[in-house]
């Protein structure tokens, strides 16, 4: 065993490492990004000689890494994977899970054959995010197994547990982390050695095959297969019975995940606590608990997923507390403080001390929101559309997801919408159909090969009258500048896509190219039918490491 | 021993580096160490703050409750302003003096100070950028502000930070690794005056 400081996103990384990976597939997202980084880095991926660092690597050779266009195809590719009998691993940041529902859920229902096992990072409080959805469901949806690590350590343990899970009960088995322990480092203990990967063994049996005649078949296999996943879930060590002090009755705690930590951080005496890191839930534990006690307090951090499961489990007539009662808030990622405020109230402790603080709230402190870096080249593109829509008031700027979302906030305030990845082109489509102009579409160059060109076909098939912005800066740039799928070779997609080759123009944002830029802008708007613009200058986060590496 | 610390400052002004030779540190002496950090869209130039808390017993909560910080460590003295409310009573600030100026609302300059001096804690400041161009490490500011906080670090002594500057830096070479013993000694001396 060694120790090691890693990120929790690292843990889960060296964790499935040194489960015998064979390939993990993802887009980039936060906060999953660093996942697949620590892979790339730990495997030498896109370094001219092959380097095997530390002790990562020994039994594996040559483990897949490189980037997705989305989360889609890092599904299917994962599930591929499994099929030929190696294990996988797929990440993303939580919306992502709506880009890959159709594989993800169908998944359950081929089944796998090397263990798949799919990462879902949630963002409660939208730390980085366009909402706070909570992953469990997916995973309820789809009826496999979920493990909800509390701490960087069973991050760490739970990956070879999860494989072992898929493999055992031939199901996708979800791992679901939220920001915070994603995105904070811990000691942890790990193995000195990997697990080999599995030998390549390609599934024999017709369960892959969908056709509805199977499917059927599979779907009874499915639900057969879940008194198995409760009974792993309920003799499962990730959960587990904890009493702080000594029981009162009056009190008792379901904590899921990283909730746990806030309640053992409180100073709540007298309550039984059973941690929750594996699901389906422990029903029986939970209704031993509830018979030992007068009520029970649900903390999970993200939406209220147990606590709407375990009303059904315990009866109307149960007091049940937490987001949904109020106990804790609706929305916003848990903290210290506000588990200990439910615990308290709940346990009536009035009198509860704490330090208060020195000062509640300062007087002179303002925000200081994100803004796009000096220099930028999406700046200039915003510039020119600025002026634009000074001159033409009915101008419409369908935004997307990515730095440039930051064309939002002053001094820009240029984009009027961000839904999710690829939307900018098909609602400024949807708006020209209903009769506004200029329609304006602001997409980044890994958004556009994400979720943007299929859009852009659409409109193109329809003759629509929108102008497609594609800023491209070589790219992926919100999450820490990695590979963009599309690179050098977004005019050949535009025109492959059918835009007409005098309708599709590459300009360099800088302030000397205004003119031209505001002139070809100005043109395409008048033209009746798809343009698309491409400004391209490279990130200057990602060119000035570039020269601090060559410097090296 | 516990010692719950707040980093601050704005995306891109090195907090991270300095939470780097913490936990170095507090890893070489056993500690168990837990440190939330802000990756993403925040990074672009807005306030970002790191949790880091470190302890000879389990630590759970990776967030710092409010009113229990024991210091707070900023790179600018807005942002040490903000996270006031978790400071403890008799927890301490360390921050640079020099304001970050890049909102149109900024709040006056010597208010903000005039805050900061009125709080009932001991309040280190000095302007770091200014001192790391005197002592000639113009890249080390961020050291210089670890060497003031340094005194305060209750788990850990001054030499086992020093140390850890070392083992940090020892990849960039020796004269890396000695202008910032340098920065980190000018911060230290500065504090204990």
């Amino acid at each position: 065993m060694d120790k090691r400081l890693l990120l929790g996103d690292e843990a889960i990384a060296l964790g499935a490492l040194h489960s015998g990976l064979s390939g993990v597939y993802a887009y980039p997202g936060t906060p999953s990004t660093e996942i697949t980084e620590f892979i790339q880095n730990a495997t030498g991926y896109g370094r001219e000689t092959y380097i095997i660092c530390d002790h990562e690597l020994k039994a594996n050779g040559d483990i897949h890494s490189r980037w997705c266009s989305n989360e889609k195809t890092a599904m299917e590719a994962g599930l591929g994977m499994s099929y030929a009998g190696k294990r996988a691993l797929v990440c993303m940041k939580h919306v992502g899970m709506n880009v890959c529902a159709d594989p993800f859920v169908n998944s359950a229902i081929t089944g796998v054959n090397g263990g798949l096992v799919i990462l879902a990072a949630d963002d409660p409080s939208m730390h980085s995010s366009q909402d706070e959805q909570d992953s469990r469901f997916y995973a309820k949806f789809a009826m496999i197994p979920v493990f909800e690590p509390s701490s960087q350590q069973e991050a760490y343990d739970m990956m070879a547990d999860a494989y072992s899970l898929s493999e055992s009960l031939r199901l996708p088995v979800m791992m679901r982390v939220v920001t915070r322990l994603a995105h904070s480092r811990a000691n942890v203990e790990v193995k000195s050695e990997a697990r080999a990967e599995n030998q390549l063994n390609p599934d024999s049996g017709r369960h892959w095959v969908l056709l509805p005649a199977i499917a059927r078949k599979n779907y009874l296999e499915l639900i057969d297969k879940q008194n198995d996943m409760k009974a792993t879930a309920a003799s499962s060590r990730y959960n587990k019975l904890t009493t702080i002090g000594t029981p009162s009755g009056r009190l008792g705690v379901i904590a899921c995940g990283i909730g746990f930590n806030y309640v053992m951080e409180s100073e709540a005496e007298g309550i039984e606590v059973l941690k929750v890191s594996q699901y389906p839930l422990p029903e029986q534990q939970i209704k031993e608990l509830a018979s030992r006690v007068d009520k029970i307090l649900i903390v999970e951090d993200g939406q209220p997923v147990v606590e709407e499961l375990v009303h059904g489990m315990l009866g109307a007539d149960y007091q049940i507390e937490g987001r949904l009662t109020g106990a804790l808030p609706r929305t916003g990622e848990l903290n210290p403080d506000s588990v200990a405020l439910a615990l308290n109230s709940l346990l009536g402790n009035t009198t509860a001390t704490t330090d208060f603080p020195v000062a509640n709230s300062p007087i002179n402190v303002v925000g200081r929101p994100p803004a796009l870096c000096q220099g930028c080249g999406h700046r200039d593109v915003y510039a020119a559309i600025r002026e634009l829509i000074d001159e033409i008031p009915s101008a419409r700027v369908f935004g997307d997801i990515g730095c440039y979302t930051l064309g939002a906030l002053p001094p820009f305030q240029a984009i009027t919408s961000c839904v999710d990845m690829g939307a900018s082109i098909t609602m400024a489509k949807g708006a020209s159909d209903a009769g506004i102009w200029p329609a304006i579409a602001v997409i980044g160059d890994s958004t556009f090969t994400h979720s943007g060109m299929t859009g852009l076909l659409d409109a193109i098939n329809d003759r629509a009258n929108i102008t497609v912005i594609i800023s491209d800066n070589l790219t992926t740039g919100m999450t820490g500048g990695q590979d963009s799928q599309g690179t050098n070779r977004f005019e050949q997609i535009c025109l492959g896509l059918g835009v007409e080759p005098e309708h599709l123009h590459v300009v360099v944002p800088l302030p000397k190219n205004m003119d031209e830029i505001r002139k070809v802008l100005r043109d395409e708007i008048n033209y009746k039918g798809v343009s698309v613009i491409i400004p391209r200058r490279e990130c200057i986060q990602t060119h000035a490491r570039k020269l601090r590496q060559a410097k090296k | 021993m516990k010692t719950d610390i707040i980093l601050a400052g704005v995306g891109g002004q090195g907090i991270l580096s300095i939470a780097t030779i913490i936990g170095e540190a507090a890893t070489k002496a056993g500690l168990n160490l837990k440190q939330a950090e802000v990756h993403g869209m925040s990074q672009r130039g807005g306030d970002v703050q790191s949790n880091l808390r470190l302890s000879d017993q389990t630590i759970y909560s990776d967030l710092i409750p409010r009113g229990k910080a024991d210091l707070i460590i900023a790179m600018e003295p807005m942002e040490a302003l903000r996270y006031v409310p978790f400071l403890s009573k008799d927890g301490t600030i360390v921050t640079s003096s020099k304001p970050f100026i890049n909102i149109p609302n900024y709040p006056d300059e010597t208010a903000i100070c005039a805050e900061l001096d009125a709080l009932p804690n001991k309040v280190v400041r000095l302007d770091i950028e200014e001192m790391a161009k005197e002592i000639k490490t113009p890249k080390s500011a961020n050291v210089i502000l670890l060497g003031m906080a340094a005194p305060f670090l209750g788990c850990l002594s001054t030499e086992e930070l020093r140390s850890a500057i070392g083992r940090v830096f020892a990849a960039k070479g020796d004269a890396i690794v000695q202008a910032n013993y340098t920065a980190f000694d000018a911060g230290l001396t500065q504090a204990q005056q």
